[in-house]
């Protein structure tokens, strides 16, 4: 009987059974970064403890960092002043590599991971944020953690785990054009739920999948969490090989052909056995925007947004407080509607091909008037190479600022906040209530390119009208 | 918590707290400007705190304002509470606030596994059920609830319901095993096995 990926790596790093459902879980790659460490560390401290492998762990600073003057310090924001203060000490004194604001590495911890190659497939991987999932794209089980957990990685390289069931998900039909990534996998949460994925890690396959270049993968995984599961990944194939070789914590030359000899003994058996399978067929999919308070509420935006009345009983309640939120109306379509900001980055859009297809939409084009638009790379290394294409001088010239890289505007723990009611088009993860800095600022989810064509045109937009060229504001 | 680490949970007796409502997320349960802080103390005063709040500070309307359910310790919830972060604030902000066990019909999971690494109880109840101690809670708030966690049973009001929990956190919280630093570091040697057995891919190793 064939065996899961998620079966195969399970099983490689597991170090004992601690109860009936709980295993002891090897953790091959711990990232760490300021907001969910400091509490960690100082639990080591009290209890006299080192950090065991000091080398599979890795630190960098994003969430709170601002994306103006950057490197000024002390921050005006005493608390912010005081987190990076905390993770400089803490891997100081436990001989931590820190990837900070004076190294070429720095980034959201997500981005940085894959695009150096610390993220490889087969690896466990756990950091204290949601988003670790998003390391699933190279093939690897990389799962979200909490404080005490971080504490527990760090003093002991293990986690206590119990293993999830495994539901497999074929993405299957062609993409149309103006379709990304963010919008299949906006579809896929639509379709199963912000709750379907309780207890399931989603192995993500198929042929629109194995279609997706590694970039595009990691933005599915990333929201593997807004669809409930802890986890997401797609089997290691040559698209992901590609991709690792030559960056710069992979082995070379024959340790190279080693590793992949391994990685692809990895992947999931074609005969493998699943809890659950699904297949979402994309064929003429539209561009997705989501309208509510969660990223399950969400619609093609060339379709109406939903009667309460006409949803499943118990998302009713929910949709009529989205609504009210939101202050949209059932029945009619989002778009047209004004936006204030549009925002461009975080771990789910911040990689170079994000830039690369919302400058497609902004050449030769204006951010429209009175709309604050802002570009936040997601690591330096996504910075360095887009200014390489001169992609940043699209963005300037559009009216977009251009900025240095962290977390930005996804969750608002830096100066980047909505202000009021304002309504975001935003590329991040969470439309949530008071998500990006306001209690009642407002987030309309959808991929950069949809991002781009909200902020020319002032108001949500369909990036298609942009791409066949029949729209020129 | 370190003050009451390796305690053990068998029984526990609270009145309710009801917060009605789907998908109620971590975002919303401690916002994100609360934590930049390299503390957990404090929280507790922020919980839910744009919702309780206005921004003048003047007081909302809202279940953990309700002077009805002051001192309350079990809170009732409904589908998929604890979604979006990982924040282990989210439950800090629950428990330092006073709530010591949370019933709902589902949990997110990473916000139900920092609420048994902290010793905060999470147990299950079908929709039905949920919503009908609910009704009653909100017609009595003075109603005592009894968890069981040996017969994985609540009781109220002279009835009791059977309660649905994962295992490994009812264990941990009966064997006060919860903490489950001291567990993991006693496999040393199997932990260094494990390590040496790993390929070495990359120049982490």
């Amino acid at each position: 009987m064939g065996r899961t990926l998620f079966t195969k790596v399970w099983d490689a790093h597991r170090v004992a059974a601690l109860s009936v459902t709980r295993d002891q879980l090897f953790i091959a790659l711990h990232l760490v970064h300021e907001v969910t460490s400091p509490q960690a560390f100082q639990a080591l401290r009290e209890r006299g403890l080192a950090v065991k492998y000091p080398q599979r762990t890795i630190a960098t600073v994003d969430h709170i960092v601002p994306t103006l003057q950057q490197q000024i310090r002390p921050y005006d924001d005493s608390l912010a002043e005081e987190m990076l203060q905390a993770l400089e000490t803490n891997t100081r004194e436990f001989g931590v590599r820190f990837l900070g604001l004076g190294s070429d590495h720095q980034g959201i911890v997500h981005i940085i991971g894959p695009e150096n190659g610390l993220t490889q497939p087969g690896m466990t991987i756990a950091c204290g944020d949601s988003h670790t999932s998003t390391h699933g794209a190279l093939g690897a089980i990389a799962f979200g953690i909490g404080t005490s957990q971080v504490r527990d990685v760090l003093a002991t390289q293990t986690l206590a785990l119990e293993r999830l069931k495994v539901r497999r998900i074929d993405v299957v039909g062609q993409r149309s054009p103006g379709v990304y990534a963010k919008d299949i996998v906006l579809r896929i949460i639509g379709t199963l739920g912000v709750k379907g994925g309780i207890g399931y890690a989603y192995e993500y396959g198929g042929p629109a999948i194995e279609d997706l270049s590694m970039e595009e993968r990691m933005t599915v995984c990333n929201m593997s969490i807004e669809g409930g599961a802890r986890i997401g990944y797609v089997n290691p194939d040559q698209t992901t090989f590609d991709y690792l070789r030559g960056r710069p914590f992979v082995p070379t030359g024959e340790a190279f052909d080693r590793a992949v000899h391994a990685w692809r003994d990895m992947a999931s058996d074609t005969d493998a056995v699943y809890d659950d399978r699904v297949t979402i067929a994309i064929e003429g999919m539209a561009p997705q925007v989501t309208w509510g308070i969660n990223p399950g509420q969400v619609v093609g935006i060339d379709q109406p947004l939903p009667q309460p009345d006409e949803l499943p009983a118990e998302e009713r309640e929910g949709a009529l407080q989205a609504y009210r939120h939101m202050g949209f109306e059932p029945g009619r379509k989002l778009l047209g509607e004004p936006v204030d900001v549009a925002f461009i980055g975080s771990c789910t859009n911040g990689r170079l091909s994000d830039f690369r297809a919302a400058a497609e939409v902004l050449r030769g084009r204006r951010v429209a008037a009175g709309v604050r638009a802002l570009a936040v790379p997601g690591s330096r290394r996504v910075k360095r190479q887009a200014e390489q294409e001169g992609l940043d001088r699209v963005f300037h010239d559009a009216g977009f600022a251009w900025r240095e890289p962290g977390c930005s505007l996804c969750l608002a723990m830096n100066p980047d906040k909505l202000a009021g009611r304002q309504l975001c088009a935003s590329s991040s993860n969470r439309n949530f209530i008071g998500r990006q800095g306001a209690p009642h600022g407002r987030t309309l989810l959808m991929s950069p390119a949809m991002v781009a064509a909200a902020a020319v045109s002032g108001s949500v937009a369909d990036v298609r009208d942009f791409l066949r060229g029949e729209r020129h504001d | 918590m370190t003050e009451t680490r390796g305690a053990t949970f068998r029984r526990m007796q609270g009145r309710g707290l009801v917060l009605p409502g789907n998908d109620i997320d971590t975002d919303r349960i401690i916002p994100a400007r609360f934590l930049r802080s390299i503390t957990f103390t404090g929280l507790g005063d922020q919980v839910f705190r744009d919702e309780r709040f206005n921004s003048d500070g003047t007081k909302r309307h809202h279940p953990f304002n309700d002077e009805r359910f002051r001192g309350a310790e079990i809170l009732v919830v409904n589908n998929n509470f604890g979604c979006g972060s990982s924040r282990e604030h989210a439950p800090q902000a629950l428990h330092r606030f006073g709530i010591k066990a949370i019933i709902g019909v589902s949990f997110a999971e990473i916000f139900a596994g920092n609420c048994t690494s902290i010793g905060l109880v999470t147990a299950t109840l079908k929709e039905p059920e949920v919503v009908e101690l609910q009704r009653r809670i909100e017609e009595d708030p003075t109603v005592v609830l009894t968890i069981d966690l040996e017969t994985l049973t609540l009781s109220f009001a002279g009835k009791t319901e059977p309660l649905t929990m994962n295992p490994a956190a009812r264990s941990a919280l009966l064997e006060g095993t919860w903490d489950t630093l001291e567990q993991l570091l006693r496999n040393e040697d199997e932990i260094d096995q494990v390590h040496r057995r790993l390929p070495a891919f990359s120049t982490l190793a």
